[in-house]
């Protein structure tokens, strides 16, 4: 948004088709710097397809991605569907795109410290004592410069979610994509993560964020997006939709989820 | 028990080791190579290629190693004007290299099968997670797929490395002189095989005793919170 750069992703009429399984029907949205989305709906709406389709990690049937203003080349395969035109540049956008998975996916042959400078050394190409320290920073920062040494294995759901969280952000991602990264966390453990995003968005970060936490979602959003079978239902302020939507499912879905 | 013809079996066993140990390791070496190659086969997207490695398994698998011994050193013999033709009758000539030849083989297709539980093993969302930072190709493989892959299976690896040692006891079979071979000569010029197979057997459980150290070590080494998992519970 400022000086007019383009917006950290743009999604247009996105499709996408599991077998005989529509499950996203044309979706269209955009992320500007420093914005804070949270996307929300029934499990089925499509929402961490939709997420998964940003970063190519399935490969929409219909519409177009664009990471900064650059759009993902994608070509027609043989036999239905698409594929990359060309895999280098899904690997370089990839690199704008911090994502955090819902069940925190670290590496198990690598100690928390590893796991965060990792990319930053391997994919990114720097200097291993350069990323080593902003590592330590990063992994103060979430809270776990103790486990710094620890394997995945050997420490909690919560302390696995939040160094997933430092290892996305030391690709010195232009976005964040979080996949319900409290939804396979029990409950007491799900506050010491939302901490450190909330942490993120204050920080003015852009985020896109998909989550069941309604609560913590209106706070930290500056924008909801309520999904429904594979189309946008809702959007606008997180007073609007997770307070007063409009769409009537989008209302009994928020009134389910603040009755559990 | 005559302790004096012990210690002097002993001393003439001990002269097989460098044999043994050769073949185990030679043939360990190569037969991982080819184990991998294989494994490689089995996932790859050209399935005739697979089909080819799944059928090197079977029957390498499911047919004695003496059997395989047999066939490659007696067995092709019967080929000799063929074999050397083609410039080949040096190798399936000598004991060694058919002994060599036919423990490959077998272990490859018993490491084929851990390499691929190994690969199979990986979890989905460790390579997803690679993937969404922009890895890809040999890095992905060299960085994320093999070293995970190796966690899994080297427990099973250790096992085989093991099974492999004392495999090398059935090459006596083909007039090869490592541990088994001086055994049954020394049998047989002083007809006490009890002395003889029990310092055998002790040299067989030595090496293996100190193999055995090396693999744990290894697997302190590879994955030091697994191997910390296996022992007594501990709180941390």
């Amino acid at each position: 948004m400022i000086n007019g750069a383009q917006p950290a992703v743009t999604v247009e009429d996105l499709t996408k088709r599991f077998g005989p399984l529509e499950v996203l029907k044309g979706v269209t949205l955009t992320a500007h710097d420093g914005e804070v989305i949270a996307i929300v709906g029934s499990s089925g709406s499509g929402k961490s397809t939709l997420l998964r389709c940003i970063n190519m990690l399935e490969i929409p049937d219909g519409g177009t991605v664009s990471i900064a203003g650059e759009e993902i080349r994608l070509r027609e395969k043989r036999g239905g569907g698409r594929e990359p035109a060309e895999p280098a540049q899904i690997d370089r956008l990839r690199q704008k795109l911090g994502m955090v998975f819902q069940s925190f996916n670290l590496w198990s042959h690598l100690t928390v410290l590893e796991n965060v400078i990792e990319a930053p050394v391997h994919v990114q190409g720097r200097p291993k004592a350069e990323a080593t320290e902003e590592a330590l920073a990063l992994l103060d920062k979430v809270g776990l410069a103790d486990k710094r040494n620890h394997y995945p294995s050997q420490i909690s759901g919560g302390q696995a979610q939040r160094a997933a969280i430092a290892r996305a952000l030391a690709m010195r991602p232009q976005l964040m994509l979080f996949d319900e990264p409290t939804s396979s966390l029990d409950p007491e453990l799900v506050g010491d993560v939302l901490r450190v995003i909330r942490t993120l968005a204050e920080e003015g970060r852009t985020m896109m964020l998909v989550t069941h936490e309604m609560a913590f979602a209106r706070e930290v959003a500056n924008r909801g997006i309520f999904l429904h079978q594979g189309r946008v239902e809702e959007e606008g302020p997180p007073a609007q939709v997770f307070g007063q939507p409009r769409s009537e499912r989008c209302r009994q879905f928020i009134s389910s989820q603040l009755r559990s | 028990m005559d302790f004096t013809f012990l210690g002097e079996s002993f001393l003439r066993l001990i002269g097989g080791v460098p044999l043994t140990l050769q073949l185990a390791f030679s043939s360990i070496a190569l037969g991982l190579c080819l184990a991998i190659l294989l494994a490689l086969m089995m996932q790859s997207w050209f399935r005739p290629l697979g089909w080819l490695a799944d059928g090197f398994v079977f029957v390498f698998r499911g047919t004695p190693l003496l059997v395989q011994i047999f066939l490659i050193y007696y067995g092709l013999g019967q080929f000799r004007p063929a074999l050397d033709e083609m410039g080949i009758w040096w190798f399936f000539r000598s004991p060694y290299y058919c002994a060599l030849l036919a423990l490959t083989l077998n272990t490859a297709a018993y490491g084929a099968e851990i390499v691929r539980g190994g690969l199979q093993s990986v979890p989905a969302g460790q390579i997803e997670a690679a993937r969404a930072f922009g890895m890809s190709g040999l890095t992905l493989y060299r960085r994320i797929v093999a070293p995970i892959a190796l966690r899994q299976a080297l427990p099973a690896y250790g096992n085989e490395v093991i099974l492999m040692i004392k495999a090398t006891s059935l090459v006596s079979t083909i007039t090869l002189m490592e541990v088994t071979g001086l055994a049954h000569k020394l049998i047989s010029e002083t007809f006490r095989s009890f002395e003889v197979f029990f310092v055998a057997g002790a040299i067989y459980l030595a090496i293996n005793f100190a193999v055995t150290r090396l693999i744990e070590l290894a697997e302190h080494r590879i994955a030091p919170d697994l191997a910390q998992a296996n022992r007594p519970a501990e709180v941390h």
